[in-house]
């Protein structure tokens, strides 16, 4: 037995209920790794138990006890008097449970830690990412990422953040932050900020756990909305880089190599939201990605109109821009430019080279060039930079010919 | 939880006044039923204060805050809650009556 995968799968849901039994992450993060330590020998030696996940959270209870027994500190005392007299006492067994990790990961996407300590403490504690891992993903130093994780331990213990699922009442605060990280996880495996361009294992990280929380709240439509839209983005992956590894875009990408299974369940999830019709932003993004998996070509129309929805519920710049792509494919690439041109998103590459791309498609090349070489100045991975490369050296040759032309 | 208040607005009217002591003294009613309630109140204007010091075993006083910014501690409550959940959902409701931002922190130890 792989030990790497069973740690990989078994690692947050066996932290998760192991907090809940200790009433601490830090001693259910020791324990689970006592437990594995253990399991390393014995697995060797006897071969791999029936369920491992039951195996590890039991050894791991087991270890924490003894540990607990030889310590006299107050918390200590706490934690044994939760492990023997909490509800699982007379079980022989004890599996992790997946109520677990919806407690735990509302407590890791607490409103009241920073973004990066949530998103960080997420994949370390529910992924089971290592903290260079982490740290490669987010390009920032381990010792950041530790740092991040410790002190938001450390809140967690001291302000007494609590380990359970929020109520119907706060969800509409608590939910939001949850699915955001969700979703940063998923983006940064899906166009990753340095370097090459798919992290694939993000994204599968992120699907991972989308998954999970729908199967723990299907009636909240904005977690299956998230999990849609991660399914339909994931299904393109392999289309989405050509073979030397250059970025194929949505109009050219080979739908062949679409994955229809994720597409299938990514159309069921929309339209069990359609369903219940209370939408939101990450259903109204699934929704306008079923529209370019559906059929054989993308209906512009319909996404346009899905862009106008979404902009109304986030009437933010990134919407604004994305809403322009689609009006250049129903209005022409003149009323996209003037849309484009009301934006200012800085620092942000897409801008100016969606403005290049409207800019040559209206054969003003030179103003063309300049944007791509401004997106190309901002543009952080190495895929997405080969890309705009391309778009530009492309227009050196069409100048010719339309210099030509006005000749 | 602290109320930090920007003095550069002080004072406020009569009428701002007698508004927030209105809607702040329904909050703390609320918190007192809830049985959340030890102890609060407002304080006056940071001009107001004194820092004391020991340097080389003598008491110096100085005139002034600890920091001389606009930004000052206006009040604070103390309150007794399970979590930092329950806190925040007082310091909300606090925060709404006094109309100003509010610091909810734990406390360390008790004497």
């Amino acid at each position: 037995m792989d030990l790497t995968a069973v740690y990989r799968d078994e690692y947050g849901r066996c932290v998760a209920t192991l907090t809940r039994l200790l009433g601490d992450i830090g001693l259910a993060e020791e324990a689970v790794q006592d437990a594995f330590a253990v399991a390393m020998e014995k697995w060797d030696a006897d071969g791999p138990p029936r369920n491992p996940g039951a195996w590890i959270v039991t050894t791991a209870r087991n270890r924490a006890l003894d540990r607990l027994r030889r310590e006299s500190t107050r918390e200590a005392r706490h934690a044994q008097a939760l492990l023997l007299h909490g509800p699982d006492e007379n079980e022989e067994e004890v599996g992790p449970v997946r109520d677990d990790q919806l407690r735990l990961i509302f407590t890791c996407c607490h409103p009241a830690l920073s973004p990066l300590a949530q998103t960080a403490l997420t994949l370390r504690l529910l992924g089971g990412l290592e903290v260079p891992e982490i740290a490669r993903a987010y390009v920032v130093p381990e010792a950041t990422i530790s740092q991040r994780i410790v002190r938001a331990k450390k809140k967690i213990r001291d302000a007494a953040i609590p380990y359970r699922v929020p109520g119907e009442a706060e969800l509409p605060d608590r939910l939001p932050p949850v699915l955001t990280v969700l979703y940063l996880i998923f983006n940064e495996g899906y166009a990753a900020t340095t370097g090459p361009l798919l992290r694939t294992d993000l994204s599968a990280e992120a699907v991972r756990l989308a998954r999970a929380l729908a199967d723990l709240m299907p009636d909240e439509p904005e977690v299956l909305g998230l999990l849609a839209l991660l399914l339909l983005t994931e299904a393109r992956r392999a289309a989405r880089v050509g073979p030397g590894g250059e970025l194929v875009t949505l109009a050219e990408q080979d739908r062949a190599l679409w994955d229809r299974a994720l597409i299938a369940e990514g159309h069921e999830l929309v339209r069990r939201c359609l369903r219940r019709d209370r939408p939101g932003a990450y259903q109204l993004q699934a929704a306008i990605n079923a529209v370019h998996t559906d059929g054989d070509a993308t209906d512009w129309a319909q996404v346009l109109a899905l862009y106008d929805q979404l902009l109304a519920l986030r009437p933010t710049p990134i919407v604004a821009l994305n809403r322009a792509v689609a009006v250049a494919e129903v209005h022409g690439p003149g009323a996209a430019l003037d849309a484009v041109d009301a934006l200012d998103i800085p620092g942000y590459h897409l801008l100016p080279a969606t403005r290049a791309d409207l800019l040559a498609r209206l054969g003003r090349t030179h103003e063309a060039r300049e944007a791509y070489e401004e997106a190309l100045a901002l543009a952080g991975n190495d895929t997405e930079r080969a890309f705009l490369q391309g778009r530009r050296d492309q227009l050196a040759q069409d100048r010719s010919v339309s210099r030509g032309e006005r000749a | 939880m602290g109320v930090r208040i920007d003095e550069s607005v002080l004072p406020y009217s009569d009428e701002e006044m007698e508004a927030s002591y209105a809607r702040v003294g329904k909050v703390n009613d609320e918190m007192k039923a809830a049985g959340v309630w030890v102890f609060g109140g407002g304080l006056l204007p940071s001009d107001s204060a004194t820092v004391v010091r020991v340097e080389n075993g003598s008491t110096a006083m100085t005139d002034g805050p600890f920091a001389e910014t606009k930004e000052q501690l206006g009040g604070f409550y103390v309150i007794e809650v399970d979590d930092l959940d329950a806190a925040l959902h007082w310091a909300g409701k606090a925060a709404e009556a006094c109309q100003v931002p509010i610091e909810v922190r734990p406390f360390g130890g008790v004497a």
